[in-house]
């Protein structure tokens, strides 16, 4: 996968050193606190990969995928089975490699159909997994749950996330340069014609999937320790899917650092309401998405551009006045 | 005209049919293109030529009969494969990318097609075309912005990014004014010059007279007519084909 430019633009540039500055910036937290604001950071965190891995195939594609709670519980899982006999590393790279590989397959299996069943699809295979894995641990082993024991602290975990979002910035801006790339963005803008000039659409929409589906698990897999005791309902938790869809949506998904617009203030929001409102939480943040969707249908992306745009013209219309202006004063 | 067609077909199309359940399409329709050849597919509305240039294309798969793309097999195969064995078309209904500028509109070809350029490669082309079709200089123009004949332009400007062995054009000129219509035809009498293969579906008739070599007549799936343009359109069968069923 060649670049479609072989030079890295000053913008771009000037980005990377402002993301690799915040990333700095953002690992130091844990030398300042280690209780509630390292734990939300690490929420942020987490949302922040899961939401943009999400989006690296969404965006594009325009597919809305509630598998994430699959891909999430896999990688969890392969920590969970393997972690007192195989070194962590290897088993994120079994999570990995087992949630693209399952993304793979639904791929193959879904990615013909039209997005409403694809949808759906996603939704019925985490259910599906999730009772799967749940009918395999109460028949085959002795609990419902596994232990997962290590000398990780949220600390450490919070770094894997920086890093992990690093690594997924970084692919993301690779794809969005290859091939692949200019691929999905003719396939997001009409299918007909992507087949027409010779783009294998399903081939390169499995890829990104997989791609996507990947670092999902790896998310699950690096936040195996934090649980502790890894159990179906929490390792596949449905909510992982729905907030991952929400938060990226709430953020936009024309650009890749789009969906960090919407983890920010939603994490923080849902942490919010959990605290004070334990109750009501589905009500509040139902009715918050709403209100988001309603006043900021394209996200908060959108309304950044927008708000650009309108700056850009009202200073051209200055600009005018001006001029004629200078040109009155002149006669 | 300079083209002088070899004698090798690039296209054969063998016993090609369709049927949409119980209505055929394109009825067992058989014909030869030769290289450098610039060929009408005429007929009333209705008649399946959009049809038989969607089974050429891949975007349907005929129900029986080969076509083959200079002696390979290209029927049953899916669309992205034929257009990297190099067929290229526009659409009837003009399909642009609208979130993508003009510029990658007609990259979009260069990249994945039969030419299968990048990066530079590929911009370098798109602009030459975006050039030639006549919209230099428009290449970072939004797509939204255009008229409905730049539309058009940049259609076949991303058919052609692609260096077609075939291009097929389904009514190119339909919806053109008569200045645009002017030169329309210009631009596709100036690529039959350079020696490319087309097949073009038309209901400009003075565009059919004054650009094709050969022109095959379909009417209700089935060919009826198949030969020099101005003998085809005197036949009786041709005359009471558009007569009689086309009442438009
Ligand atoms: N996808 C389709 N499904 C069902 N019928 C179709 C389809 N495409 C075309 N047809 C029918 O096939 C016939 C030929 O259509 P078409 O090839 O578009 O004709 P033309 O391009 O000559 O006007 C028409 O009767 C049309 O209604
Ligand atoms: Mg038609």
């Amino acid at each position: 996968m060649t670049p479609l430019l072989a030079t890295v633009t000053r913008k771009e540039a000037r980005i990377a050193l402002f993301g690799a500055a915040a990333l700095a910036v953002a690992a130091t937290l844990p030398l300042f606190d280690t209780g509630f604001y390292l734990s939300l950071a690490l929420n942020v965190a987490m949302y922040v990969v899961l939401c943009t891995a999400w989006t690296l195939f969404s965006g594009p594609t325009h597919y809305i995928s509630l598998a994430s709670a699959a891909f999430f519980g896999i990688g969890t899982y392969s920590v969970a089975l393997g972690i007192d006999t195989l070194p962590f590393p290897l088993l994120v790279a079994v999570g990995f490699v087992a949630s693209a590989a399952l993304a793979g397959l639904v791929g193959i299996a879904t990615l013909r159909l039209s997005g409403v069943y694809f949808v759906i699809f996603t939704l019925g295979l985490a259910e599906l997994v999730r009772q799967v894995v749940t009918w395999a641990q109460t028949n085959f082993t002795h609990g419902v749950g596994l232990y997962v024991f290590t000398d990780f602290t949220e600390t450490h975990i919070y770094w894997m996330l920086l890093a992990l979002a690093a690594i997924v910035y970084v692919t993301g801006w690779l794809v969005n340069r290859s091939r692949l790339g200019f691929a999905l963005r003719i396939i997001g803008n009409d299918e007909t014609v992507a087949r027409h000039v010779g783009i294998d659409t399903a081939r390169a929409k499995v890829l990104l999937f997989m791609i996507s589906g990947g670092f999902i698990g790896i998310v699950g897999a690096c936040l195996a320790p934090r649980f502790a005791y890894v159990e179906p309902p929490s390792a596949f938790n449905p909510m992982i899917s729905f907030q991952v869809v929400i938060m990226a949506l709430l953020g936009g998904t024309g650009r890749l650092w789009a969906p960090l617009l919407g983890v920010i203030p939603f994490t923080i929001l849902f942490d919010q309401v959990s605290a004070y409102f334990p109750n009501h939480t589905s009500l509040v943040i139902g009715i918050a998405f709403m209100a988001v969707v309603y006043l900021l249908p394209r996200g908060v992306i959108g309304f950044v551009d927008d708000m650009r745009r309108l700056k850009k013209r009202f200073r051209i219309v200055l600009v005018e006045d001006e001029g004629a202006l200078g040109k009155e004063r002149a006669s | 005209m300079s083209a002088t067609p070899s004698l090798a077909p690039i296209l054969s199309i063998d016993g090609a049919r369709k049927a949409f359940g119980g209505l055929v399409a394109v009825n067992d329709v058989s014909f030869d293109v030769r290289e450098g050849e610039l060929v009408g597919l005429i007929g009333p509305n209705g008649s399946g030529k959009t049809t038989m240039l969607n089974l050429i294309s891949g975007a349907l798969r005929p129900t029986s009969g080969t076509i083959s793309l200079a002696g390979a097999r290209i029927s049953g195969r899916p669309a992205h494969a034929i257009a990297r064995q190099g067929v290229a078309r526009t659409f009837q209904l003009v399909r642009i990318l609208p979130s993508m500028t003009a510029l990658e509109n007609v990259m979009a070809g260069a990249v994945f097609g039969h030419a299968r350029t990048w990066g530079d490669d590929a911009r370098h082309v798109a602009v030459a075309l975006l050039d030639r079709v006549g919209l230099a200089g428009r290449g970072d123009a939004m797509t939204g912005a255009m008229t409905y004949i730049d539309h058009k332009r940049l259609e076949l400007a991303r058919a052609l990014a692609s260096n077609p062995r075939l291009l097929l054009l389904d009514e190119w000129l339909a919806g053109l004014n008569p200045s645009e219509l002017k030169l329309g035809i210009e631009l596709i009498r100036e690529l039959r010059a350079d020696g490319r293969t087309i097949i073009m579906v038309e209901h400009v008739m003075d565009a059919i007279r004054s650009l094709c070599d050969r022109c095959v007549v379909m009417s209700s799936g089935v060919k009826i007519a198949d030969g020099d343009v101005a003998d085809v359109l005197t036949r009786p069968e041709v005359v009471s084909a558009y007569l009689g069923d086309d009442d438009a």
